[in-house]
This record gives structure tokens, C-alpha cells and sequence, in this order.
């Protein structure tokens, strides 16, 4: 049985003094699919931020690979794929350029790129499909290819392990479909995926487990739900009736969601 | 006089090896401040730095010194307040500009100097540079340079998404305050070239003006660096010659040509972005199939109108219609 990439044990985090998660047991098997859903402010993007270090931990243990998250090192192993930020940065940079970057975990210090580095990043660029994009400037693609851009970046370091926080929002739906097909072709490597959507549309297909979050909680946690499920239009053995209604996460009919 | 005659005499020489590598160091550490949102950032040191000098003045010791230090706690503290304070970037420059502006004017009035010694490093003085301020100049900027395109893949990463730098594990605390040193650095570098109310042009326009054109990170760096020499050499030997027919300061005739560059590049800029603006490709599905009415004008690759590729056939754009050739008449897309 090889070793979980993410193990956490009573996890907490608190914000400003105040819980923001609690209570919060995560295993992440090898090669797993993971989505984690729930409503805005339930706090499936601080779990994330919190299993990538981004947000410290108030208490629990955090084990990445097997190793305590104190003492990992090993940040070639993962693969993070942030909130597009709706701000590009103040200088023109090319896609090239942007994926090169995700390169850094592997590179050593005033090295300059070597030819598997740079194998590497044409093939990161290859699979999301935006070789014949490469040389133009980041800000004149659209917002799926901006998301595919951040994919990539995250792909030429070659990771076992992603983290893609809302990779669907705010991208319309063929290109939402193109990400789906992106990650398939990333689970068919056998690559473990953790995944916070507000909506699933074209990626519930792919989803092996999902984990529902509601106020800093996790209150669902096993196979994949039907969206009206998620909905919370019918009544589910999992999903008390009091997690309906406002608080219930809402993944919103594709089509409807899916306009810019 | 001609140009032989004007590179004989030792302060111009002097000069010119200043305004060289200054031209050089202040553009590449601009280039990750303007990729941070921080292009103002080179103006609240160089006011912090005006304390600097006035310890200097009144202490005795050399004003270029004072200048680093100060300069550099001063980049220091911005650096922790905008990490920490969560308060706005903007208030905390703020702060450090009139409070060392107004230090700066206040110990050299108690120190007994006259503000015409202050003034030197106000707006610069590249003619009075001594030897010695050369070497030192020529120094910090050499080093201000091979950290900038030494280190590049780091400083990219971390200004272009912080987030991502620490998942992939670089200490991207580190390399703020790397850039935050550096740019203090540049700072008292440029003093004596430019000033120090002006310092911060030389590091921000040549960005400006090259970005304008450029599509990608390293084309912004290396021609503002390119921009930057031009700029501070070309401003330098245009005011020496100016001087035999009026009082033309180096400093801020360095600082218009820079500017002078951005003002003929920019509507270049402005017109290749419309350009690409109206080029760029439909996405949107036809809906249904809209005959346009006759049509009296056949459309092709040289009829003029903009012609817009859309899936896998191209749309000609005019008078607000987007118009397919289907078989012998056209879509209304």
C-alpha cells in the first residue's frame, strides 16, 4: 500500500483568532479524484490553502507523502493550480514564460533551463493544448485558457499531487469541457487530484469522491453525489435536513452558470 | 565643441561611466516593482533616502553611504508593512514619503547646512561626481544588475504569483525583501545621476515605454534596460551640449528624454492592442441561420474589411455586422 499523499488529523484553522475549519480528518489515497464542494464561504478553499501551506494550521497534523509538513521539501511532488486572479500582473509575460516558471521546483539556483526542462514545458504546454498559443502574451487569451495556462505551469514540474482551487469559475462551457479533458488525460497518468469547485459541470464524470463542506465542516464525505444531490432538492440520508435550503452547497445547472 | 572635446574632459568622463550603469541597474530592479504594482515604490525610498543623505551632510559622514542605509531600512519597513499590515501598499508609501522628506529637510536645517547642499541630491549632480563615487556607483549598479538577470526565473515567479512561488517552495519572504534591498540600492545609485525626487522615472518609464511593444517579460526587461542606458547617456550628452547656450540640468533632461521615448511609443502601443482587439477570434456559436439580404459586395482576403477568424471559416466585420460566406450568400453571424 503505497504512502497517502495527504493525511490530515484534527485539522483547524483559524482566521483573525477565529475558526474558520474544524474538525477536519482528510486522507487523500494515491491516484484518487477528489472534489470539494459546499457554498461560498464554507471554507473548501482554506482547506486547501491549508494542506498546501498557504494557511498555517491552529492544530492538527498535516503529513504530505509521509513526511510531516514541517519538515517536507519535496515541492516537486506538487502541483498547484491557484484562483485565477482577475488582476494580470504589471508586465506583459508570455505563456511560455508563465508554464517555465512552474519549472522552478526542480531547477537549481542560476542554472539555466536544461533540455529536459525544456521538454518538460513543451509537453505541459502540448497537453493543455495551447502550443500554437505559447509566444502571446497571457492576458489576450480568454479565462479557460488562462485557467489552462495556470494547469500547465503546475504541469511542468512534473507532480504526482494536484491542488486546483475553482479551476471551472468564471469560464464558459466548451471551454469547461476542454478542462475536463485536460484532466482526464492528468488522472490517466495515474496523478491524485484534489479539486474545489463550486460547480462541476463537464468534470462530475471524472470525480471519484467527493467531500461536501458547509461552515468549516466536513458533513459529507464518500462516493460522488447526483447534483441534485449537491442541490439539495431531495432528501439524501447523508445531508440533514437542516444543510438544505440557504446553506446547501448549489452547483447551478451548467448552461446557467456557464455564461460570461 | 564637438563630442572628442566634450569625452576629454575627466568629469565628463566620469558622467557618463555613471549615467551608463545607472541607465542600466535602475530599469531591470523597475521591471519586477512595475510587475508587482509597486511602480511608485522607487519614490517613497528615494524620499526615505533624503534623510539619508541629510545624516550624512550633518554628520560628516559620506552622504552616498547614509543614503544606502537609510534607504535600504526604509525599503525594509515598506516591504514588512505591505506584508503584514494588510493596510494598503499605497497609505504605507505614503507615510514613508513626507516622513522622510520632511526629515531630510528638517536635520539639515539643524545641522546648520544650507539646502543648496541638500539640493545636489535632490536632483542630481552627475557632473560634480568624484572618483571615488564612480567606483562605488559602478559597483552597487554591476550588483543591482547580475542579481536582477541572475535570478530572474525566482523574481518572475514571485512577483508574477506569490501563491504559487511558496507551493513550490520558494522562500518568496526572501526574495521581497531581495527586491526591496535592491531597489534601495538602485535608488542611492541614481541619486547622484537623477535625483532623488526624479529616481524613480528612470525606473518605472523605460518599463512603460518597453512594454508598450513587448509581448513577453524578458523583452520588457532587456530593452528598458536598453531604453534606460539610452535615456541617462543620450539626456546626459544633450544637456552638456545644451550648456554652452543655457542652464540645462542633466537630471531632468534625462528624466523628459525617458519620458520623451513613452510619449512617441505609446500610440504605437495603443493601436497594436486595437488591432489585436478587433482580430481576435469568435468563440460564440452561430445561433440558427440568418441569411443576410442581398449582399451587393463580395468579401475575400483583400476587400478591406476586418476579417475575423471564427471556428473553422472567417467572419468579415462592417457596419456592425459579422458576415459568413455560405455557399453564394452570406451568414449574418
Amino acid at each position: 500500500m503505497p504512502v497517502a499523499p495527504v493525511h490530515l488529523r484534527d485539522g483547524a484553522v483559524a482566521i483573525g483568532g477565529r475558526p474558520v475549519l474544524r474538525g477536519i480528518d482528510l486522507t487523500v489515497p494515491a491516484g484518487e479524484f477528489l472534489a470539494l464542494l459546499g457554498p461560498n464561504g464554507s471554507g473548501k478553499s482554506t482547506l486547501v490553502r491549508a494542506l498546501t501551506g498557504l494557511r498555517p494550521l491552529a492544530r492538527g497534523e498535516l503529513t504530505l507523502f509521509g513526511t510531516p509538513f514541517e519538515r517536507f521539501g519535496e515541492w516537486h511532488r506538487i502541483g498547484f493550480v491557484p484562483q485565477r486572479s482577475g488582476a494580470a500582473s504589471g508586465v506583459p509575460a508570455s505563456v511560455r514564460e508563465v508554464v517555465t516558471s512552474g519549472r522552478l521546483t526542480r531547477r537549481r539556483l542560476l542554472r539555466p533551463l536544461g533540455a529536459t526542462d525544456r521538454r518538460a514545458i513543451d509537453d505541459a504546454i502540448e497537453l493543455v493544448g495551447l502550443t500554437d498559443r505559447a509566444r502571446d502574451g497571457v492576458s489576450t487569451l480568454s479565462g479557460g485558457q488562462q485557467q489552462r495556462v495556470l494547469i500547465a505551469r503546475a504541469l511542468a514540474g512534473d507532480p504526482e499531487l494536484f491542488f486546483l482551487d475553482e479551476p471551472t469559475a468564471g469560464v464558459d462551457l466548451p471551454q469547461q469541457q476542454v478542462l475536463a479533458d485536460t484532466l482526464r488525460a492528468l488522472k490517466d497518468r495515474g496523478s491524485t487530484i484534489v479539486l474545489v469547485a463550486h460547480e462541476l459541470g463537464p468534470l462530475a464524470p471524472l470525480v471519484e469522491r467527493s467531500i461536501v463542506m458547509r461552515d468549516g465542516r466536513i458533513v459529507y464525505d464518500g462516493a460522488p453525489l447526483a447534483e441534485d444531490d449537491v442541490l439539495g432538492q431531495h432528501h439524501h440520508d447523508h445531508l440533514a435536513a437542516d444543510q438544505r435550503g440557504d446553506h446547501a452547497p448549489l452547483v447551478r445547472s451548467p448552461l446557467e452558470g456557464g455564461g460570461r | 565643441m564637438n563630442a572628442s572635446e566634450l569625452l576629454s574632459y575627466p568629469f565628463m568622463q566620469r558622467a557618463l561611466l555613471a549615467a551608463l550603469f545607472t541607465g542600466l541597474a535602475a530599469p531591470a530592479i523597475g521591471t519586477y516593482l512595475v510587475q508587482r504594482r509597486l511602480a511608485l515604490m522607487g519614490d517613497g525610498i528615494g524620499h526615505v533616502a533624503v534623510t539619508g543623505v541629510a545624516l550624512g551632510l550633518v554628520t560628516g559622514w559620506s552622504p552616498t553611504w547614509t543614503a544606502v542605509v537609510v534607504a535600504v531600512l526604509g525599503a525594509v519597513l515598506i516591504e514588512v508593512i505591505r506584508e503584514r499590515g494588510h493596510t494598503n501598499g499605497d497609505v504605507a508609501l505614503a507615510l514613508l514619503f513626507y516622513g522622510g522628506l520632511a526629515g531630510g529637510v528638517l536635520v539639515t536645517g539643524l545641522g546648520g547646512q544650507s539646502a543648496a547642499q541638500l539640493q545636489q541630491y535632490l536632483f542630481g549632480s552627475i557632473t560634480t561626481i568624484s572618483a571615488g563615487d564612480v567606483i562605488v556607483t559602478m559597483v552597487l549598479a554591476a550588483l543591482v544588475i547580475l542579481v536582477c538577470v541572475g535570478l530572474a526565473p525566482q523574481l518572475f515567479a514571485v512577483a508574477q504569483d506569490p501563491e504559487f512561488a511558496r507551493v513550490a517552495g520558494l522562500k518568496v519572504r526572501v526574495y521581497n525583501v531581495l527586491v526591496a534591498v535592491l531597489a534601495a540600492v538602485s535608488v542611492t545609485v541614481a541619486m547622484r545621476t537623477v535625483g532623488l525626487l526624479l529616481v524613480s522615472a528612470l525606473m518605472v518609464v523605460p518599463v512603460a515605454t518597453s512594454q508598450q511593444l513587448s509581448r513577453t517579460f524578458r523583452a520588457t526587461l532587456v530593452s528598458a534596460m536598453a531604453l534606460g542606458c539610452l535615456a541617462s547617456v543620450g539626456g546626459l550628452t544633450i544637456s552638456a551640449f545644451a550648456s554652452y547656450h543655457a542652464t540645462v540640468a542633466p537630471g531632468p533632461t534625462i528624466v523628459l528624454l525617458s519620458l520623451a521615448g513613452f510619449v512617441v511609443t505609446w500610440p504605437i502601443g495603443a493601436w497594436l492592442r486595437h488591432r489585436a482587439r478587433l482580430h481576435a477570434p469568435f468563440a460564440d456559436e452561430p445561433v440558427g441561420h440568418d441569411v443576410t439580404d442581398t449582399h451587393p459586395h463580395d468579401h475575400g482576403p483583400a476587400c478591406g474589411h476586418v476579417a475575423v477568424p471564427h471556428d473553422d471559416h472567417v467572419d468579415y466585420v462592417h457596419d456592425g455586422h459579422r458576415h459568413a460566406p455560405h455557399g453564394a450568400h452570406y451568414d449574418e453571424h
